[in-house]
């Protein structure tokens, strides 16, 4: 029994060994990784796993510059199981790879938040492709950037569009998330400063059977029906809210910015006074790059890229723009993670398929560009097409 | 007959000086090839498992605790600093076996099946969370929308004071859950507690409002830890910057102060469970899981015993939730969840339904399996996905790898397998417990 | 004709239907009357001012305005969980274990459905199908979804409960949240693997999406009801399932194997009953259930995915429990008053606390009934109490 159990020991360590020496060649020619974290199982998955894809569509389209460095650029995958627990942990695994120089990641505010301390204790860069959470950023670290808009940003927009709109009563409704129920409270705020009366205000968890929920809001008989919140649960309820007669206008947020909401709520968004959106990221029309990258997805994936795809796709560019710029300036070597940090703030309008970055002082977007956009076919292969009815530029709040 | 077989070729061979020799020897290589080879998957493996060795093998008990405490005291802080993931990942084994040996007084010990078990957890990182950050002063403002620069309601420090209380709060909780559904069978209990950790979860969710108590799915940040001494820093890095390589930082020095936190409590928690167990206590306990009726004709008084089983192990979770709101600083709903539930179930099942070794065995193997191994060879994979390499025989490149086949992503489906197999083909566990384990043997003679 | 109505056992075809019928009017009127009360209490504080401020209603007239179409709703959500419910208590009435796997039999009848439906999509018949053949359609949708949930669950208690049928009762429970999980990412495995993505959205076509309306004036309030084709179908495809259900329990051969073997299954061993197909045909049954529930909940809510189960699941086992589980008539009156409860919870607990609480609470709302009937009747609401099994 020893004996075997010695032979077994010594080819373990044999292989451990055997194991450490593959990590230890590659890093000859220069390896560097980018990690993402995002939920790549569980229900939330949908989202997180195109977060991932379309970083990895960007690693594969933008890395050249950085090859022809000599660099061996890496993706690295996480699944944070849209829980805090594994994103911790995921985080402290990353940040113990000295070759790490970049995550993109969370999808979660509320992974986000406990791991980037994390990235922050390392002084590794973190650019998060869909965190709207405001204390995401007013934390004030230098390694933490994100390139979506802020909740208190595109609730502000939302509820000045419904102003402009002539909208005299509103109901809100949100998801129950970080993100969905951020951008409503400050929607409502907003409606409330602008003389738009609030009928109600709800959170649902739910995601099929809104019944029970439409009652007070087709009794109410609101002008428009806000949702913060994924286009999988606001095109459910607004079908199912027309399927009662309700005849008003809905708008939703960035999360509704998919075909998918067309493929479920059909003509039924395009009835009464019509579904209009706000998002921070430009249909193809404005960012030539979007339809590029729609089709290069589709051919990859051979599927719709769904909400914070494209996201994934810049921020993984922004990573890797700048470690090209930290590289060069350390004359072509593997440059510091603090280096890093420090490129990411220094990139002067960085053209990506979603916007133009340059990032503020507590690593926000300097003047996001807001879009309200109208739904107007019904076909999900027309989503792309949908017209922009009003174009913001807003400064984050400080 | 083979694993008989195999357990007297073991017991002959774990005589006199071999077990020392395995102990030593397992511990050392194990520490060597991680000190070596700071992030290598195989070696950490290797050094864990050392502590089985530790466990199975026979030696002067005396020899046993020296060894264990060189371990926990020394090579783990300092193998954690090296690489800050391990010690994560041994925080988290120990925060998950203290779940599990709390859980496993209930589902274990009573035979009470409790599916909402981390509502207790829930409740004491609430509790903390609360007490221990600007949440009192956020009351009457919607999540998000409140000022920056609020004052801190307690000063660190009371994080010790609410261990306490977190431990009596979330046994008083045990007690009024328990209370109403003490009289029902064991099915309607599973659910209604099924249902409370969602109650428990829905209302963290929503208590935003009429008043902000928990900030809804925001979740509470910054929440505070206790205070770090200086000096304790410096002592740490006066002894071990030398083999670490480098100066330990403050932020580093937490996660070893956490990790000495949760080796506490779950030498606490063996202790007070290891006593239960063996008192008038633990026999009623297992009286009232063989046999309720039996039980209630010794005059056991069934009601209190199950309530207490319900407080003892609520109170465990609770500490337990503290010490998480304080580690991480922040705390949110999504924390809570079923599958939260569920995982540590399977803990408690897969090492040994009412074993105190088994259960920790089973929250390390599945911790690890989570954190470590899953998305390891996930990661394997995708770096054989980006290179050019290819399967031999079969000509498949692994760049034509469906990403839909990640490991990672499957989790709940091995979870789900390991609680069939083992249900199927060992359901007493990897280390069944002792008492359970006479039971069998009396069946198996017939 | 003659002959085969001689077979025919009327009375048990017309016993279920009255009793749907009357627990479905019965707990909608206690509940109606409930809130009305409620409401006409309430009236003159500060709750109905605040609702006049906002709507310029009292609250009266509101809560009685919508009063027809929550009844509605509840019942039709109501007869969704008792079909689902069935299958539990079907199979705890039988082996008294907990089939916790149910939900997930559920989902994949809700996925073998509209993956049907899809395909005769792209096939092109669905989009200009006359309304005769969209019904045809659907009904083929629906059959094909309760063999493949049939088929599963008889699989799933061959492989994983029938080893385990001696065992302690924690055992084939344990494994049954295994099975639970492991379909659950099963399903996402084939759907990630051939389609590419994992939610699914069920075709339009055919009249479902149209929708019945009507108007009534009661005194000054305005009543407005409306339903849509669709919570029809599925109301009508759910109570044809329990009567024919209950015709099999009460007036077969085979459904008297089921009762003797869920009253002893040792003693209707000796008596000849093949006690394994009568468990396995009792699984097919819940199985059935479970994947035409699937497939009407698809139906009515339009998008699925892979962990759609869990909270029908949760929330019929609940009903199960609630009306007295293995208790099939309890298995309806608790669906029927989980949907309705769950419904009144939704529609009106935001305007009666002046928006503190809302339509969040509605998932936990059941959870607190519960527990509340089980303090008092420990046995469910129409079980019998037997003493405790060892």
């Amino acid at each position: 029994m020893l004996k075997r159990r010695n032979s077994l020991f010594s080819m373990m360590v044999a292989a451990g060994l055997s194991l450490a020496m593959i990590g230890s060649a590659g890093a000859a020619d220069k390896v560097v990784k980018v990690a993402t974290q995002s939920p790549l199982s569980g229900d939330q998955s949908v989202v997180g796993v195109d977060i991932k894809r379309g970083a990895e569509l960007a690693l594969e389209q933008l890395g050249a510059p950085l090859a022809a460095m000599g660099f061996k650029v890496e993706l690295a995958p996480f699944d944070d199981q849209a829980n805090p627990d594994a994103g911790v942990a995921n985080a402290k695994r990353i940040v113990s790879d000295p070759a790490v120089l970049a995550v993109v990641g969370h999808y979660n505010s509320g992974v986000q938040i406990p791991s980037s301390e994390v990235y922050h204790t390392s002084g590794l860069v973190n650019v998060s492709p869909a965190n709207t959470n405001p204390k995401v950023t007013t934390r004030g670290y230098l390694e933490v950037n994100r390139i979506v808009g802020r909740d208190d940003v595109q609730g502000v927009v939302g509820a000045d569009f419904a102003a402009a709109k002539g909208i005299k009563t509103a109901f809100v409704v949100h998801d129950k998330s970080a993100y969905g129920q951020g951008i409503a409270e400050f929607f409502k705020k907003r409606a409330e400063e602008n003389k738009i009366k609030v009928l109600g205000f709800e959170g649902t968890e739910e995601k099929a059977n809104f019944d029970a929920l439409l009652s007070p809001i087709v009794a109410g008989n609101p002008d428009l029906i806000y949702f913060g919140g994924m286009a999988f649960q606001a095109a459910v309820l607004f079908k199912q809210a027309r399927e009662r007669g309700y005849e008003g206008m809905f708008l939703s947020d960035d999360g509704f910015d998919s075909p998918d909401a067309a493929k479920i709520g059909g003509k039924t968004l395009i009835a009464g006074t019509g579904t209009y959106y706000s998002t921070v990221s430009g249909p193809a029309s404005v960012y030539p790059g979007t339809a590029k990258f729609i089709t290069d997805f589709k051919a990859k994936y051979n599927a719709d890229p769904q909400p914070f795809a494209a996201q994934g796709y810049d921020s993984m560019g922004i990573s890797l723009k700048a470690i090209e710029m930290a590289a060069a300036a350390n004359k072509n070597e593997v440059p510091t993670r603090e280096a890093v940090a420090k490129a990411v703030r220094a990139l002067k309008a960085y053209k990506g398929i979603t916007g133009t970055y340059t990032f503020n002082e507590i690593g926000d977007p300097e003047k996001a560009l807001y879009f309200v956009i109208q739904v107007k076919s019904a076909d999900p292969a027309a989503w792309a097409s949908n017209p922009i009815v009003q174009t913001l530029e807003i400064a984050p709040p400080k | 007959m083979a694993a008989t077989s195999f357990k007297e070729v073991f017991d002959k061979l774990n005589q006199g000086v071999v077990g020392y020799v395995v102990i030593l020897l397992h511990v050392v290589a194990g520490s060597y090839l991680v000190y070596s080879q700071p992030r290598s998957n195989l070696a950490f493996l290797v050094f864990i498992s050392s502590l089985l060795s530790l466990y199975f093998f026979r030696a002067d008990n005396r020899f046993k605790i020296l060894v264990g405490m060189l371990l926990a005291l020394v090579i783990i802080p300092v193998i954690g600093v090296r690489n800050i993931f391990y010690l994560e990942v041994i925080f988290q084994i120990s925060v998950f076996a203290a779940l599990s040996l709390g859980l496993n007084i209930v589902v274990g010990f009573t035979g009470l099946l409790n599916l909402g078990y981390v509502a207790f957890y829930a409740v004491g990182a609430y509790l903390w969370a609360f007490f221990g950050s600007q949440q009192f002063y956020v009351l009457n403002y919607a999540p998000g929308t409140q000022p920056p620069d609020l004052p801190f309601l307690l000063p660190g420090d009371a994080f010790y004071l609410f261990l306490l209380v977190a431990v009596i709060i979330a046994a008083i909780t045990g007690i009024l859950l328990g209370l109403p559904v003490m009289r029902l069978k064991g099915d309607y209990l599973a659910i209604v507690t099924l249902g409370f950790g969602e109650v428990i979860r829905v209302l963290a969710n929503n208590l935003d409002k009429p008043i902000n108590l928990t900030n809804g799915p925001q979740g509470i940040t910054p929440i505070q830890r206790p205070t770090m001494p200086e000096w304790v820093v410096d002592l740490f890095n006066s002894l071990f910057s030398g083999v670490i390589g480098h100066d330990v930082k403050l932020a580093d020095m937490y996660n070893v102060m956490f990790y000495f936190f949760a080796l506490l409590v779950i030498i606490a928690i063996i202790f007070v469970t290891k006593r239960l167990d063996d008192s008038k206590i633990g026999r009623a306990w297992t009286a009232v899981r063989e046999d309720e009726i039996a039980a209630v004709a010794q005059g056991i008084p069934i009601v209190r015993m199950k309530l207490l089983a319900f407080a003892v192990g609520a109170s465990f979770a609770g500490l337990m939730g503290v010490l998480l709101a304080a580690s991480r600083t922040f705390i949110s709903p999504e924390s809570f969840n079923f599958m939260q539930s569920i995982g540590v179930l399977s803990m408690v099942i897969l090492g040994g339904i009412g074993s105190i070794p088994g259960v920790i065995l089973g929250a390390a193997v599945l911790t690890i399996l989570n954190l470590q191994v899953l998305q390891g060879f996930s990661l394997y994979l995708n770096d054989l996905r980006q290179s050019d390499a290819v399967i031999p025989v079969i000509n498949f490149a692994w760049k034509d790898l469906s990403t839909q086949l990640d490991p990672a992503k499957y989790q709940k489906l091995l979870f789900g397998l390991i609680l069939i197999i083992m249900m199927i083909f060992r359901p007493e566990g990897l280390i069944p417990a002792k008492r359970r384990k006479r039971d069998v043997s009396v069946d198996e003679t017939k | 004709m003659k002959q085969f109505l001689r077979y025919l056992n009327v009375k048990e075809l017309v016993r279920p239907i009255g009793q749907m019928l009357a627990f479905s009017l019965g707990s909608a009127a206690v509940m109606s009357a409930i809130i009305l009360v409620l409401a006409l209490v309430l009236d003159k504080t500060a709750v109905g001012t605040a609702l006049v401020n906002k709507l310029n209603v009292s609250l009266f007239s509101y809560t009685l305005s919508n009063l027809p179409q929550v009844v509605i709703d509840g019942l039709t959500i109501g007869f969704v969980y008792a079909a689902i419910a069935l299958g539990y208590t079907m199979v705890y009435g039988v082996l008294q274990f907990i089939n916790f796997a149910h939900s997930e039999i559920f989902a994949v009848g809700a996925f073998v459905g509209v993956e049907v439906l899809i395909f005769l999509q792209t096939l092109g018949v669905l989009s200009g199908a006359s309304v005769f053949m969209a019904y045809a359609y659907l009904s083929l949708a629906i059959l094909l979804a309760m063999l493949a949930a049939g088929g599963l669950a008889v699989t799933v208690e061959k492989i994983a409960y029938r080893p385990l049928r001696n065992a302690p009762r924690l055992v084939p429970l344990t494994a049954a949240i295994g099975v639970s999980f492991l379909l659950q990412d099963l399903i996402r495995l084939v759907e990630g693997l051939t389609t590419g993505q994992f939610n699914r959205i069920i075709p339009t076509f055919g009249n479902f999406d149209d929708r019945i309306t009507g108007k009534m004036t009661l005194g000054a309030t305005k009543l407005f009801i409306g339903i849509s084709v669709k919570s029809i179908i599925v109301i009508v495809a759910a109570v044809l399932m329990l009567v024919a259900l209950n015709y099999l329990v009460n007036a077969t051969k085979v459904g008297k194997a089921i009762r003797a073997v869920s009253q002893d299954m040792r003693t209707a061993s000796l008596m000849g009953i093949n006690v394994n197909r009568i468990i396995s045909i009792t699984f097919l049954v819940g199985g059935l259930l479970g994947g035409a529930a699937g497939l009407l909940y698809a139906l009515k809510f339009t998008r699925i995915d892979p962990f759609i189960g869990f909270f029908p699941g949760i929330k019929a086992f609940t009903a199960a429990v609630l009306g007295g589980i293995g208790n099939m008539t309890g298995a309806l009156l608790g669906g029927i008053i989980l949907g309705l409860l769950e419904t009144f919870a939704g529609s009106y607990l935001g305007v009666f606390t002046m928006g503190a609480a809302g339509s969040e609470y509605k998932d936990i709302f059941a959870f607190s009934i519960l527990i509340l009937v089980l303090i008092f009747r420990p046995q469910g609401l129409m079980g019998k109490n037997v003493g405790q099994k060892a």
